[in-house]
């Protein structure tokens, strides 16, 4: 019998290493795994390489795990913010390296490394300094950048309710880089509010198959599933 | 630089007016900081679409105090409200609005414009700044017009409407149409066509505030 839900936070994130590549969740706040995160920072692991939208809000989250000196490169869209305080120090200290990529064109190339694409030719960004360097082509008279997949070795997520397979529905705008970060990862661990029967998520309204995620984690206590429904 | 025979607009009113142009049944996507304002001033009897960058498609006001919900936010990360019929999706789909040409208008501010409307608004340049790019340069390219909402010149009060950008490019060629404090400037094959301008202020005063030609097409609309 398949149960992706069977470990705990702990246990689940052993499998994490140095050197690894992780994306995770979230725009901003909304969607951000904070558990898992706080997990992982428990966990000590150093030299990471961490994908993201943003590069950490406040002092909790993403941006304790930075400043905790445990990542070693963030690749990111949209890291200055009015409360990117810990990024911002240790950005201007050298301590950290940047991959700044047009939001498109992160989501567009983690969903190519999760699609098994080679590399996709996109029209955002040519011109700019951020396709500095890159190939490009001129298609049908419109011109693209060759931009090359973001894969990673494990994806945190948070979505809203998961079963003992896996399937996943998210809750409103913290939905965001969940689905495609899932497909992008060789291991895709997954926190939710609520662990749920099987088939009491209905089929149609799946947003994350269960084949795109190994490890489903429940937060919030169980004590909410009388209001669920699918 | 005198004021004397003319106003500006508020930033209201450069929202307020920019809204006029925005058509019943359109997608749209708003710029973090003053094109956000535009959605104030959207007509009651219009059914237009608000786009976020980070998957919402349909929604409404900010929430009454006490009912804000940290994962119903928009791009620039203030809470908002969804109007029935709105729809959530992914960054995957949120993008492909943006990029495949689903999004009618986006609205976006700008550190400066140039005449063949090339975009600036992601970087200064600086050495010691953050780099941000987040959205912008995937709606520069993406949406089928891209409007720009800004001051006609900087708070020194030099131009941002200028003939050669000296920031980095966000888009090339991408600008539509400019609404600033003073004017409404159409970027033609022609150049710069200025087809409104504030009450009281001259042709030869705006020009003198831009830094590229302009075009006098206020009579030809």
């Amino acid at each position: 019998m398949i149960n992706k839900a069977d470990k705990n936070i702990t246990d689940v994130l052993s499998q994490i290493k140095d050197g690894a590549t992780i994306m995770i969740g979230g725009f901003g706040t909304a969607g951000q795994p904070a558990e898992l995160i706080d997990g992982l920072i428990n966990l000590g692991v150093k030299d990471l390489v961490i994908i993201n939208n943003n590069a950490g809000n406040g002092d909790h989250g993403l941006a304790k795990l930075l400043k905790t000196g445990a990542v070693r490169k963030i690749i990111c869209s949209f890291p200055r913010q009015s409360d990117s305080w810990v990024f911002d120090e240790l950005y201007h200290a050298g301590k950290i390296e940047l991959e700044l990529v047009p939001q498109g064109n992160l989501a567009c190339r983690i969903q190519a490394a999760g699609m098994g694409l080679g590399a996709v030719y996109t029209p955002t960004g040519f011109g700019t300094l951020l396709a500095e360097g890159k190939e490009t082509r001129e298609i049908d008279g419109k011109d693209y950048v060759l931009e090359y997949p973001i894969k990673a070795d494990f994806a945190l997520i948070k979505a809203s309710r998961g079963d003992r397979w896996g399937n996943l529905v998210y809750r409103k705008s913290a939905r965001n880089f969940g689905p495609i970060m899932a497909m992008a990862a060789d291991i895709t661990i997954a926190q939710v509010s609520e662990t749920v029967e099987l088939g009491a998520l209905d089929p149609e309204h799946i947003i994350t198959p269960g084949i795109f995620v190994q490890h489903v984690v429940q937060i919030q206590p169980a004590s909410t599933a009388t209001t669920a429904t699918a | 630089m005198s004021h004397t025979s003319y106003t500006v607009l508020t930033r209201d009113q450069i929202a307020e007016r920019a809204a006029q142009d925005i058509p019943d049944g359109a997608y749209v996507n708003l710029g973090i900081g003053l094109p956000t304002k535009i959605a104030q001033y959207l007509p009651d009897d219009k059914d237009v679409f608000l786009h976020s960058e980070n998957g919402l498609l349909a929604f409404g006001p900010p929430p009454a105090k006490g009912e804000e919900d940290p994962e119903l936010i928009n791009a620039g990360k203030e809470y908002v409200t969804m109007l029935d019929g709105g729809s959530f999706f992914h960054h995957g789909d949120s993008f492909a609005m943006m990029r495949g040409g689903h999004i009618d208008i986006c609205v976006l501010g700008a550190f400066q414009v140039a005449a063949n409307g090339d975009l600036a608004n992601w970087s200064t340049g600086a050495p010691d700044a953050i780099p941000a790019v987040g959205g912008a340069m995937d709606l520069a390219v993406g949406a089928k017009k891209v409007f720009v909402m800004t001051n006609h010149t900087t708070k020194t009060g030099d131009p941002k409407i200028v003939s050669k950008l000296t920031y980095p490019v966000t888009g090339k060629n991408c600008v539509d149409r400019i609404y600033t404090d003073l004017c409404v400037i159409d970027v033609t094959d022609k150049g710069l066509a200025v087809t409104e301008m504030v009450d009281g202020l001259s042709f030869a005063d705006l020009q003198a505030l831009t830094g590229a030609t302009l075009i006098d097409a206020t009579n030809s609309k």
